[in-house]
């Protein structure tokens, strides 16, 4: 495979995973992974089985089989906090923001900053917040109103930073762009191209391809739950892509060199 | 980007819009403590100043406590979008346990009898609690059924302690937590905490501009902060003031003043522990969060069972601490105490502030809640107002704070 990333160890594997709710297999057998500084796609339609793969990610449910392992060691996350624990932070499609709480109280919502008195430490999480948002949206002053009075771009940033702060070293964003406007979106683009010059990896689950092909080195597609292939950016078209989605058809290049290969089958890296 | 970037309450002209972002105020509060002189001012007209007697007033403050103390409870409930329909029931339930204690198990001339007594009904009250609890966070079952079925069991509970008795007498010494004949501090002892309250108050302003010049945060103008302080230490000094002037006669035949009841001493500290919980603990954040939006509190490793499992048993106590002040006004232990108190408590709460949407509500603003509906109910009375005609009227001042806050919501997030 042609990528810049097949030699540095990985930073996740996702072997064999399954996950099914009564009797519908929501995540089917599926195999993925992640290396440092590398953004994989996780494309699909709606019910491919994503979110239910990255809510395994972030210790939202309990796999059925299958093991996630992070630089290695196998893992076993009971609750979000032992998935944050280990360095994987989540920004999920709905940035799971509350509300009624301004932007410190976010993002450090279940992380709080406290005094040696056991109390919450609010005007140091509110410079902390303060710094850290000021990197990535500078013209994002505003931290002390409730989150339901922000725009849809300062919302992403609390929810982008709150992931950052923590220093991840994988992170997972669902749709990050799907509310926002185009500079809003560039904005994110850019934060995702700092990030992975830092080493971080990044789950990116995206529908829009012509960002998806300008951020991702790899895509992995899913399609009822299975995973249809993975392919480096590099070697496939935005139609062999959609034709992936869509399909589950292989790309060009796969079919022409082993035309019987079996599609599930066709996951290796 | 910044297209939404509104202040809170869009709906206010802009000089009063204005006159609030200078402050720092809270409009909703503001207003709510607007809407509770105006009903003073109307009650005293219609009572003849009546109402604003220090005799009249010393009583509000006291029949304010019941409801006061488990409205901070029930703020909490309701922020976490839960609600506990069996205070009243509960609060029936410890009282019997109290006065069965005292009067049953120990003897009322035991002096330890009576400090047990309300361990006891703590523990009654918490117990309960943690029941509720359990059922709504790890079985699932929604609060109003929950605590809807426990206002009947508790109060037929209450029923079984004595057999439908009413027990009586209580403890001397307890009966001063009621606020009873000698339930007052005094006026000296009243006006050394109103002193100690109003130095707390400057002190706390002080501190908050610190913090927001050492963190680079917006100052608020000298003016704004001093505004403030003058009024919270003008409502303090006038409060005192009030309470001394009731004067009624000691054992020597002296007229004395009676200065702050005992029983407003533990709503205020009551008052004060929940608002420090609400707005200084990681509990009181993850109940505002879960009341936001639990999916981001369960996403975010809040544990959220845990914290609602809390919430019930906070609740069950304070209600426990409401039996003990009413028994102990009352000086007895009845099964038919509290009835009716789960609408106070949550008219006081919703009149306050507190949405039943969740994530919205202050204790400050249930406590003045409760003033509020317990001036309409004292100053009915005042006016000879029949009890049916009283409960009509709490009704529609219910319908109406919730429609009030229906309305302001709507407006607030356009």
């Amino acid at each position: 495979m042609r990528d810049n990333f097949s030699g540095l160890p990985r930073l996740v594997e996702v072997d064999r995973v399954s996950k099914h709710f009564g009797g519908v297999m929501a995540v089917d057998d599926v195999s993925c992974d992640l290396r440092p500084g590398e953004v994989v796609g996780l494309l699909g339609h709606n019910g491919a089985g994503k979110s239910t793969l990255i809510k395994m990610l972030s210790g939202v449910y309990a796999p059925d089989s299958g093991e996630f392992r992070v630089e290695g060691k196998p893992v076993a996350f009971a609750s979000p906090r032992d998935a944050r624990a280990a360095g994987i932070e989540t920004i999920h499609q709905t940035l799971a923001l509350a509300d009624n709480l301004d932007a410190a109280a976010n993002l450090f919502l279940g992380r709080e900053l406290m005094t040696r008195w056991g109390t919450l430490d609010t005007p140091r999480m509110e410079h902390e917040a303060r710094q850290i948002i000021a990197k990535l949206n500078p013209h994002f002053t505003q931290l002390h109103r409730p989150v339901k009075a922000m725009s849809g771009g300062q919302r992403q940033t609390v929810a982008i930073a709150r992931a950052l702060y923590f220093n991840a070293r994988i992170l997972i964003m669902d749709e990050p762009c799907a509310a926002l406007g185009p500079a809003e979106t560039r904005m994110v683009i850019d934060t995702i191209h700092r990030l992975k010059a830092q080493g971080i990896g990044i789950f990116l689950i995206s529908h829009d391809m012509p960002d998806v092909f300008e951020v991702c080195d790899r895509v992995t597609v899913m399609k009822n739950g299975r995973v249809v292939g993975t392919e480096a950016v590099a070697d496939v078209t935005q139609d062999e892509v959609l034709g992936m989605i869509i399909g589950g058809r292989q790309p060009a290049h796969r079919t022409a060199r082993s035309p019987d290969l079996h599609p599930v089958l066709a996951t290796g890296t | 980007m910044t297209t939404l970037s509104r202040p809170p309450a869009p709906t206010l002209r802009p000089s009063l819009q204005g006159f609030f972002q200078k402050t720092g105020f809270d409009p909703r509060f503001t207003s709510m403590l607007l809407v509770l002189l105006a009903v003073w001012v109307g009650l005293a007209l219609m009572t003849e100043g009546t109402f604003l007697s220090p005799r009249n007033l010393y009583n509000l403050s006291i029949q304010t406590c019941v409801t006061g103390v488990m409205a901070c409870g029930m703020v909490f409930l309701i922020v976490a979008r839960q609600i506990d329909l069996s205070v009243g029931s509960l609060l029936a339930f410890s009282g019997m346990l109290i006065a069965y204690t005292q009067v049953v198990l120990f003897p009322p001339e035991a002096g330890w009898g009576w400090p047990l007594s309300i361990v006891a009904g703590l523990a009654g009250g918490l117990l309960v609690g943690a029941f509720q609890g359990w059922w709504v966070a790890y079985r699932q079952v929604p609060a109003f059924v929950v605590t809807l079925a426990g206002y009947l069991m508790y109060r037929g509970a209450a029923f079984l302690v004595a057999d439908g008795q009413t027990l009586a007498p209580l403890a001397p010494d307890y009966q001063l937590l009621g606020g009873g004949l000698s339930g007052a501090i005094g006026p000296l002892w009243s006006s050394l905490l109103g002193l100690l309250a109003c130095v707390f108050v400057v002190w706390q302003r002080v501190q908050v501009r610190r913090s927001r010049t050492a963190y680079g945060a917006e100052q608020l103008a000298l003016w704004a902060d001093g505004l403030r302080v003058l009024l919270q230490c003008g409502a303090i000094i006038g409060f005192v003031w009030v309470m001394n002037s009731y004067t009624a006669f000691n054992a020597q035949q002296e007229r004395v003043g009676k200065g702050i009841a005992v029983p407003v001493l533990i709503l205020i500290a009551v008052a004060l522990a929940m608002s420090f919980v609400a707005t200084r603990t990681r509990f009181g954040r993850y109940v505002f969060a879960m009341g936001g939006n639990p999916d981001a509190a369960l996403l975010s490793g809040i544990p959220t069972l845990r914290v609602m499992l809390t919430l019930f048993m906070l609740m069950g106590a304070l209600a426990a601490l409401a039996a003990v002040i009413t028994t102990a006004r009352l000086n007895a232990g009845a099964n038919s105490i509290g009835q009716m108190a789960e609408l106070y408590v949550i008219a006081a709460a919703v009149i306050g502030g507190t949405s039943l949407a969740g994530g919205v509500g202050s204790i400050a603003g249930s406590v003045v809640g409760a003033l509020l509906i317990q001036s309409l109910d004292n100053g009915m009375v005042l006016m000879d107002v029949s009890s049916a005609k009283r409960q009509i009227c709490i009704g529609l001042v219910l319908i109406g704070a919730v429609w009030f806050d229906v309305v302001y919501n709507r407006r607030s997030s356009r």
